[in-house]
């Protein structure tokens, strides 16, 4: 065994750098109008949701600054102490000076003309209400101190350390979502339990401790079991595990069923737009995640389900008198969805990549001017759109309000995720993977490239063109404007974050990022926002997304694995020395 | 050693009914485009003079679209990725522009030093975007470089979409009209055509500008290096160049160049918001495309290409096929020129010039 050298330490310069990088953020959520607007939600007692957003920044500056740095071959492992917390408190404190400045500035200084979100509202919240100078000292050293604290974190155990961040995270998210929690204690009948959790605002401190302790002793003795539990089950035969599986999706949809029963209209009418946004999110899966095809311009798609649906089936739509049902719309809704997607799809057949992002993006917004256009008028409404698309019919059962529509869209969900999961390991669902890993090397091995494309397009486009027509007569009607690129750019997003290729993730990633905002009204402001950063965050950290498939994981770690492996051998080799 | 493998390979999908269909779609386009021509001349709705204001206003356009194409060129030179925030750069550039040229338009300057006041609103505008398209590259792109390529390419897809609402959130939603300069009133006439003095100032200026990133890139050691690296990143390096310096001037030269473009769009189009840089950067990639991509002269003829056929084509091709109000659809037409072009024709006009085989 050869010599260690000493452990690498933290460098405080480095520190210095990421709390002043943690400054900026917090001048720029600030400058942004988000530091206001999350003002009014108040988290427990007087601490807002905007004071969350400010100490989870410095904090995690400090937290991340303390971090120790990577262990290198032929080093000793480094180990945390006051030097790291050290970092934390100079991360802590570069970051609050910096926006002890701008708290100066802007308090002096009219900025109005030019930035509209810096008000004198915006700067008496950073200085808690205090005169000017002192404020801005007491933002300074708050700052500071959460620095320093986050830093104290990197001195703690690692399970202890997850069970801290949880149950800050999980008390926030309680406070958070007290809309979606009061419904459901009325529809099951324990109003009791919301008056014990929350006060008149926020969480009560009741509610606070309880929370806490929940979250904090579940994180600290559950760690690991459900992992355990999971093995355990891929460990059962065959038979039984299927038994196991089956009695799980009962369980699954007979609360599903319950849902709207339970949490009322308004929850209702949240989950079916969030249902809609995940079916088309479950389509571009297929095609983004399965075939690896980066479609940007799915939202054509959508609309074609939407107009031809409007078309069929609305009184007051021109050129088509006979007006047909929902039902009787659907096979024509699929067959113009095939035929869009293979219009679509095979002048792409020999491109790879970005460029096919780039065209299919004008095909998406070329069907959008299309159908806002004059020329297309008598067809289509232009900007005026279609109106009063009838509501869907089951025999004599007719389908009106959220949460029966709930059901009608449950159904077409659980459709595609079922689709999803049996083409998977289906042969064409192996011929996409092949495609995605490398075009030239799948076709040589014999995948027929052509079809494998084309049968991804088309699938997508008849899932995307089920969401337009369930979209369309939610709503009653259909405008040009709802189908432009951000909708395209959503539903990548909720693919992304959720995890390429990954069903669950896909589910999560929708109901997180689409639901979420639904209920907090002012995220709603800061949704692409939000959403362009988690793309690139995304991108940088975690490209397998939130619930990875295991497949898609080791593609785009296959250099790290191979380090791994590499890592190993060379300690094996120490080891025979 | 990749290079000879590949050339092995096959590297198109053979498919004679694809290229039967494709040839379908290529004569019913040209078809389309003689009758719809045709038919408009014939009925001469519009005098040659109405003829010829359309093209200057395609030229001034186009030699908008040229400057934004040259930062997707280079880029793409360099690194085979499409910065599909670019267009953000851009209209980061024009956002600033308007705040600096409200600021002037109140002191005495805007009316006794014109074309000084002018050169510092393009100067602030182009320091913005080019202190923003090196930032993106350094914050989101660098740490990506040699992943699979969708990964950077949705990054930056990520990056436009924050930039957007960015820079909604920091100077509000609603548009922002440009002051008027009472020096650049007015139009003159110049070889027959009717030039507005905007016009001429939009179409000198981006010539100028083009002129001296091609002198920097053929004749300096910067520009020189920067080849070095678009011809191959490794071999760049060992010849002792400092690969990811170049790397961030490349994003500095293309993001000035679109910040300069952000003023010069205000000056024809009088007005900026927060969605104005998604389409212009579109169609600045397509003008990138047609000219070849990676290829700089490449990207100047294709935007004054793709300026000309937007200004032009509806009125000559659509008027003619029938279709009302066909203004309207002047993206449409833009976004054709884009889908036609990477489909038939994805090398370009003057042919790409990317060391890799585009994979």
């Amino acid at each position: 065994m050869t010599e260690l050298l000493a452990a690498r330490q933290v460098k405080l310069g480095d520190a210095i750098k990421t709390g002043l990088v943690a400054g900026i953020v917090a001048i720029f959520v600030s400058a942004i109008g988000m530091v206001q607007r999350f003002d009014s939600r108040i988290i427990f007692s007087s601490v807002t949701f905007s004071y969350v957003l400010l100490i989870g920044i410095f904090a995690g500056s400090g937290y991340q600054a303390a971090r120790p740095p990577l262990r290198l071959e032929g080093y000793e492992a480094p180990k945390a102490g006051v030097r790291n917390v050290l970092a934390g408190l100079l991360a802590g404190t570069a970051g609050g000076i910096l926006l002890a400045l701008f708290i100066l500035v802007a308090g002096t200084a009219n900025l109005r003309p030019i930035f509209p979100n810096i008000s004198p509202e915006l700067v008496e919240i950073l200085a808690f209400g205090r005169e000017l100078g002192l404020g801005a000292t007491l933002a300074a050293l708050a700052a500071a101190v959460l620095g320093l604290l986050g830093g104290a974190l990197q001195l703690v155990p690692q399970r202890l350390k997850k069970a801290i961040g949880g149950t800050f995270l999980w008390i926030v998210l309680f406070a958070l979502l007290r809309g979606v929690l009061a419904p459901v204690t009325r529809g099951l009948g324990i109003t009791s339990l919301t008056d014990l959790l929350y006060e008149r605002q926020g969480l009560s401190i009741a509610g606070l401790v309880a929370v806490a302790v929940v979250v904090f002793s579940s994180y600290f003795f559950l760690a690991g079991r459900v992992r355990a539990a999971r093995g355990g089950l891929e460990r059962l035969p065959e038979n039984r595990r299927r038994i196991v599986v089956l009695a799980g999706l009962a369980v699954v949809t007979l609360f599903l069923g319950a849902i709207p029963q339970v949490v009322g209209v308004f929850l209702s009418e949240v989950l079916s737009a969030a249902g809609i946004f995940l079916l088309m999110a479950l389509g571009l899966n297929i095609v983004v995640g399965f075939a690896g095809l980066l479609d940007l311009g799915y939202v054509a798609f959508f609309a074609v389900g939407a107009y031809t649906t409007a078309v069929l089936t609305s009184p007051i739509s021109p050129r088509f008198t006979p007006e047909l049902t929902f039902w009787a719309a659907l096979p024509f809704v699929i067959l113009t969805a095939a035929i869009a997607g293979i219009m679509v799809g095979t002048p792409v057949l020999r491109m790879r990549g970005d460029y096919l992002a780039i065209v299919t993006l004008g095909f998406g917004e070329i069907a959008r001017l299309l159908f806002l256009s004059d020329w297309l008028e008598p067809t289509f409404g232009a900007a005026r759109g279609i109106r009063r698309v009838p509501d869907i019919a089951l025999g004599p059962i007719v389908m009106k309000g959220p949460q029966d529509y709930y059901y009608a869209i449950l159904l077409f969900v659980l459709l595609a995720a079922y689709v999803s999961w049996a083409l998977q390991e289906s042969r064409i669902g192996r011929a996409w993977m092949a495609m995605r890993e490398d075009e030239s090397v799948a076709e040589a091995m014999g995948v027929n490239i052509v079809a494998a494309k084309l049968w991804a397009f088309v699938i997508g486009a008849i899932i995307a063109s089920f969401g337009g027509a369930l979209f369309a007569t939610r709503i009653g009607s259909v405008f040009p404007q709802t189908f432009s690129v951000v909708v395209s750019v959503t539903i990548l997003v909720l693919v992304i974050v959720g995890g390429l290729a990954s069903i669950p993730g896909v589910m999560l990633g929708a109901l997180a990022l689409v639901a979420l905002p639904e209920l907090l009204r002012e995220f709603e402001q800061f949704r692409f926002l939000i959403y362009g950063a988690l793309l690139i965050f995304m991108m940088l950290k975690r490209p397998e997304g939130l619930i990875p498939s295991r497949r898609r994981t080791r593609e785009l770690h296959e250099e790290e694995v191979e380090q791994d492996a590499w890592l190993k051998a060379e300690a094996a080799k120490q080891e025979a020395n | 050693m990749a290079e000879t493998v590949e050339a092995k390979a096959p590297r198109r999908i053979q498919l004679p009914v694809l290229d039967s269909f494709l040839w379908l779609i290529r004569l019913a386009a040209i078809f389309a485009v003689v009758w719809g021509a045709y038919f408009s001349l014939s009925s001469g709705r519009l005098s040659g003079a109405q003829w010829k204001d359309l093209v200057i206003f395609g030229l001034s356009q186009g030699s908008v679209y040229a400057l934004i194409a040259l930062g997707y060129t280079m880029v793409y030179g360099v690194l085979r990725f499409i910065n599909f925030a670019h267009g953000e750069v851009f209209m980061s550039g024009a956002m600033v522009a308007f705040f600096v040229a409200r600021g002037l338009s109140r002191t005495a300057m805007w009316t006794d030093q014109v074309f000084l006041s002018l050169f510092l609103v393009m100067l602030a505008s182009a320091a913005t975007s080019t202190v923003i398209a090196v930032a993106l590259e350094r914050i989101a792109y660098r740490p990506l470089r040699g992943k699979p390529r969708l990964i950077p390419f949705i990054t930056a897809i990520g990056a436009s979409f924050f930039l957007q609402y960015a820079i909604a959130g920091l100077f509000g939603f609603g548009f922002k009209s440009f002051p008027q300069v009472p020096a650049l009133s007015g139009s003159f006439f110049f070889a027959g055509f009717r030039v507005l003095k905007t016009q001429s100032v939009v179409i000198v200026a981006a010539v100028l500008m083009m002129i001296g990133l091609y002198l920097f890139v053929e004749r300096t050691r910067t520009g020189k290096a920067m080849r070095a690296v678009a011809e191959d990143q490794e071999i760049a390096r060992l010849m002792g160049i400092n690969v990811d310096r170049t790397i961030s001037i490349v994003f500095a030269v293309g993001g000035a160049m679109a910040g300069a473009a952000g003023f010069l769009y205000l000056l024809v189009f009088q007005q900026v918001f927060f969605l104005t840089g998604f389409i212009p950067g579109i169609k600045a990639f397509t003008a990138a495309v047609v000219g070849g991509i990676g290829n700089i002269p490449g990207a100047m003829i294709g935007g004054l290409l793709l300026g000309g056929i937007e200004s032009i084509g509806p009125s000559l091709v659509l008027t003619g096929l029938g279709i009302p109000s066909a203004h309207q659809l002047k993206d449409v037409v833009a976004f054709l020129a884009l889908v036609m072009i990477l489909i038939f024709k994805p090398s370009g006009v003057l042919g790409e010039r990317v060391a890799e085989d585009r994979a």
